[in-house]
């Protein structure tokens, strides 16, 4: 295994740069730097020399010695001053160092998920919070992070590991006098119990959408004003733009964060009936691209196909629509009209996305406890049958975090019953 | 020259043995003493749960066990009578010489089988390859495969108080040479621990006193080829109490468990009865089953009651319990601790990987019980027979059988205590029952070629009984009509079939068809059970073909899992121990997470590609 150091900080200039050291040689370069490691997780100030002994900075150091650290490894921090010129001299004096590389993309968070630090559902939202651009992505991700849904899932895979184990016991161990049989009322009240709460935090809106964005897409007929108005909402030119119907055959993403929002307007071709075979698959992306909107920004005459902002597009050229029509009317003269739309594109955004305190669940997990609570859900009575309910939901759960459910049951089975004659 | 050896005349020798010699090879039975083969080292009872569904799959291939604790049962009970067949544990409690000597005869009428007395020393490996084995007094005998059925005899240890012995059993000695050839060969080799309990002389035990569990009335039977012949005896309940745990409490510091004598692990579903005591002491009793040893034995068996205490302790707390204050302690129990070898060092055909035609099966693997020692024995028996004619290998996976998920459980995960089937460990439980072990496995053990005459015929008479009723229930009938009958059934006015209206828990089979009196009671029954879990059979059949898709992509031998990034230290330990053939195998392995096979999946096809 070699050494890692990169800066973890954010890309300098900027006040401070904390660049760390993880690896087997990690103590023995930050101790060639500092000329001496102050004592395990205290912060002490060193002054920073390379191996001709020049001085490079005056920096705050602290060591962390394996497996007690971030990464599971001998781990250092240099809190330097935060200049390019500084940073690039700090790691240069670093790398120059025998076994010492820079870190790959990610590789902190693999080394500690290699070394048991953090388990996958962690490292996932760890992955989300480093790539995090908004607030309300890093609060999502931070969520992740710091184990709230391996700690929601783990409560629940306990508590399922704990019914398990009840049920088996009155199936494996029916003829010990230790295990009483109740009946299963109680178990069977606790898993609907346990799939309501999954069905709350299943109705949640996916994080996909705070990584990933919320998918605006404008779509009407050819010549509608769909380039003039992503261009406008984005405020540049990503779409090209002519009085020519039919220009944009193909869908235009753009990527644009709006009160801490993270959005992807798409621009597409104009729904019309052609013979063109690159117009009509054009067409036929158009429909898919509405199809999966989030929210729909419609722009044609007719009225929209599905729940959709309907837009009054050149309202400077036209007279004005009745009120009554509900459609929001913009212009390009307008930057006020621009806002308006702005404004109504957010307010539906913000039921779109996880609040703040709710649990974000990723698409693969949400499947997993889609899974476990339709096992759930309706037990019958059959103890077999319930056993059976519960494998399912526990063996879907395990798959978040990479848990054997068998295992947790009898863990859980020989915890709790004197077993054994 | 034989084409098969097997070393060890217990449970997983005797199934081997037979098996091999069954497959057509010429098998020899190498054993200390030809008197103990056959022997029911521990408690006097063959199945439960999870067990007897073992011994029902080694029926299913003509092996021997069941047919033996027919021949020799004394107490029959079917353990989760009440609930669903797929936990329905066949148990029966076997006269022990009977028992033994049933295995016996079976062995010695068994055509290319014969039994040799000798101690080996060490399996002869000559350049590298397997050629036979090696016996203490230095002579040779040659095969192209051996079974290593060794029990606990390989560096085996008894302990009781203070007192040590060297051996397997109390009175006889160990294995030490051939223990220390497979450390020096490299093997994982660890200790676990067993125990047993002091054996009592019936006659001094008040059976008044004592609740009385009598043997049932039904006729089942363990093998489908089985009857019951001998009388039934009872056997009964008994129960410790303060004064027990405290004579238990005042001899701790003499126990080889708690001094640290032992340090090697025991089952937790068979702990002695000093762990019980030290795990749960706010019990204020626990129960003691005393089960006869045989109907002109007097020995009894306190099953509960397994301890390594010195015997004055053991003395005492037997004396505590109502019913057994005058009881007479003929053997004392004792605890063993003997080495294993880690059994993800074995293929699916339990064999060894480094060193081939060398097979495994029984406690040297890590399990504890009879049964479990009888499957991998007879798994182990038809891959060395295999090998050693150059036919085709027999692979049972966890769809088809318990002996699949037990061998698939110690290969790819090992073992941390001795292994002992649960049902709860076959994730395809509602399948796999003990009713229809000859329906899954027939099939199988017949294109295996194991079979004897009397068997192919039962079994050929089954599959067409089976068919007719299959078929008769494919007749179909309106909700109206079943109203008519009195049965009451939603008039949703649609028409069903016959197997269809059976998911209905109060819907007979009677009320359906007009059932052939010709109709084996069992057959019926196993096809009732079919139709009652039918949904959740078919969507277990999804999971399964699933599992047997995944199955289809192989990882090369030559894999280097230290190669994949991003695989936790804890996950390459696993999956380079385990060796798993095939993707599902590595999703099957503790701690390996989708993100992890996700890797190893893209690793071994860039490498393809």
């Amino acid at each position: 295994m070699t050494t890692i150091v990169a800066v973890s900080s954010g890309r300098p200039p900027a006040a401070i740069a904390v660049i760390r050291i993880s690896g087997p040689d990690a103590m023995a370069a930050a101790e060639a730097l500092t000329g001496g490691l102050p004592a395990p997780r205290a912060a002490r100030v060193r002054l920073l020399r390379d191996d001709r002994d020049m001085p490079l900075d005056r920096a705050l150091v602290l060591a962390f010695p394996g497996p007690r650290s971030a990464t599971g490894e001998d781990l250092v921090e240099l809190h330097c001053h935060g200049g390019r010129a500084v940073v690039a001299a700090v790691e240069q004096a670093l790398l120059a160092r025998p076994g010492v590389r820079r870190a790959e993309a990610g590789e902190f968070t693999r080394r500690a998920l290699m070394n048991g630090r953090i388990d996958l559902a962690e490292a996932q939202g760890l992955g989300d919070l480093l790539a995090a651009e908004t607030e309300r992505q890093r609060i999502a991700a931070m969520g992740a992070a710091e184990g709230r849904i391996s700690r929601a899932v783990q409560h629940w895979l306990a508590t399922l590991a704990n019914l398990a184990a009840q049920v088996e016991a009155t199936l494996d161990f029916a003829d010990e006098d230790d295990v009483a049989d109740h009946g299963l009322d109680p178990v069977k009240t606790a898993m609907v119990a346990l799939a309501d709460e999954m069905a709350r935090v299943l109705a949640a809106p996916p994080v996909e959408r705070l990584r990933d964005g919320v998918r605006v897409v404008l779509a009407g007929s050819p010549n509608s004003g769909k380039s003039t108005l992503i261009n406008m909402l984005s405020d540049r030119e990503v779409a090209i733009v002519t009085p020519i119907a039919g220009t944009t055959r193909d869908r235009i993403d753009a990527p644009i964060t709006r009160d801490g929002i993270p959005f992807v307007l798409t621009d597409t071709a104009g729904l019309t009936e052609t013979d063109d075979v690159v117009e009509q698959i054009g067409v036929d992306r158009a429909q898919q691209a509405i199809a999966a909107a989030d929210i729909l920004l419609w722009l044609d005459e007719a009225p929209p196909p599905r729940d959709a902002l309907w837009v009054f597009p050149r309202a400077d050229a036209r007279p004005a629509p009745s009120p009554d029509a509900g459609r929001i009317a913009v212009s390009r003269t307008d930057p006020g009209s621009i806002e308006r739309l702005w404004d109504a594109i957010v307010r539906r955004a913000a039921v779109l996305l996880p609040r703040e305190e709710e649990l974000a669940f990723d698409r693969r997990q949400r499947d997993a406890c889609a899974t476990a609570r339709q096992a759930l859900l309706a037990p019958g009575d059959d103890p077999l049958l319930i056993g059976e309910d519960v494998r399912v939901a526990m063996r879907a759960l395990g798959t978040i975090l990479g848990i054997d459910a068998t295992e947790a049951m009898l863990d859980s089975l020989f915890g709790q019953f004197c077993i054994g004659k | 020259m034989y084409d098969v050896i097997v070393i060890g005349g217990g449970h997983a020798g005797t199934e081997a043995a037979g098996a091999a010699a069954r497959r057509g090879a010429v098998t020899a039975l190498v054993t200390f003493d030809a008197r103990t083969v056959g022997a029911m080292s521990c408690n006097p009872a063959i199945g439960g749960l999870g067990k007897g569904h073992i011994v029902r799959e080694v029926d299913a291939f003509d092996g021997i066990m069941a047919r033996a604790a027919d021949s020799a049962a004394i107490h029959y009970r079917m353990l989760n009578r009440s609930k669903g067949a797929a936990v329905h544990g066949p148990r029966v409690q076997a006269d022990r010489r009977r028992y033994a000597a049933a295995i016996r005869h079976r062995l010695a009428t068994t055509e290319r089988l014969s039994i040799v007395e000798g101690d080996v020393d060490a399996l002869l490996i000559e350049s590298g390859s397997l050629a036979g084995v090696i016996l203490a007094d230095g002579s040779e005998l040659r095969a192209r495969s051996v079974v290593l059925a060794t029990g606990t005899f390989l560096g085996a240890k008894l302990f009781r108080g203070d007192e040590r012995y060297e051996g397997g059993r109390i009175g006889e000695r160990p294995a030490k040479p051939l223990a220390a050839q497979l450390r020096a060969l490299g093997l994982p080799i660890d200790r676990l621990k067993t125990g047993t309990p002091p054996r009592l002389d019936g006659r001094t035990i008040d059976w008044a006193q004592l609740a009385e569990q009598p043997s049932d009335g039904e006729s089942w039977t363990m093998s489908a080829l089985g009857r019951r012949q001998l009388p039934a005896v009872s056997c009964a309940i008994a129960r410790t109490v303060g004064q027990t745990h405290d004579a238990i409490r005042a001899g701790l510091d003499r126990s080889p468990l708690f001094s640290g004598a032992i340090g090697a692990a025991g089952p937790r579903y068979c702990p002695s009865i000093e762990d019980k005591i030290v795990r749960f002491g706010d019990r204020d009793g626990h129960q003691i089953f005393l089960e006869p040893e045989g109907l002109d034995d007097h020995l009894v068996y306190p099953n509960g009651l397994s301890t390594s205490l010195p015997t004055d302790v053991q003395q005492a707390m037997v004396a505590s319990i109502a019913g057994l204050e005058r009881a007479v302690i003929v053997v004392p129990g004792y605890a063993v601790e003997y080495d294993y070898l880690d059994p993800r060092s074995l293929d699916a055909r339990l064999a060894l990987t480094v060193l081939p035609g060398v097979f495994c099966a029984g406690q040297i693997n890590g399990t504890t019980g009879y049964e479990e020692a009888a499957g991998q024995g007879l798994v182990a028996g038809l891959n060395a027979a295999a090998h050693a004619l150059d036919k085709d290998g027999v692979i049972l996976d966890r769809a088809s059988s318990y002996i699949g998920v037990m061998i698939d459980d110690l290969t790819l995960q090992g073992v941390t205590e001795p292994y002992r089937m649960l049902t709860a460990r076959a994730e395809f439980r509602l399948s796999l029952r003990a009713d229809n072990a000859e329906t899954r496995l027939g099939p199988m053990a017949a294109a295996a070629a194991c079979l004897g005459r009397e068997r192919l015929a039962h079994q050929n008479q089954r599959v067409t009984e089976l068919g007719a009723i299959r078929h008769a229930l494919d007749q179909t009938a309106t909700a109206a009509a079943l109203a008519s009958k009195g049965i009451a059934v939603a008039q949703d006015g649609a028409r069903r079939t016959a197997f269809e209206w059976l998911r209905l828990p109060h819907v007979a089979l009677d009320d359906l068809i007009e059932a052939d009196p010709d109709w084996p009671e069992p057959l019926v029954a196993e096809v009732t059970e079919d139709a009652r879990y039918a949904p959740y059979l078919e969507r277990q059949a999804d999971e399964i073909a699933r599992m047997r898709r995944d199955e289809a992509i192989s990882l090369p031998e030559t894999l280097q899992f230290d190669q994949i990034a991003g695989l936790s230290r804890e996950m390459l330990d696993r999956l380079s121990q385990a060796r798993p053939p095939t993707l599902a195998a590595a999703a099957r392995i503790r701690g390996v997470t989708p993100a992890a096979l996700s890797a190893i999946y893209l690793h071994v096809q860039r490498k393809a590609a």
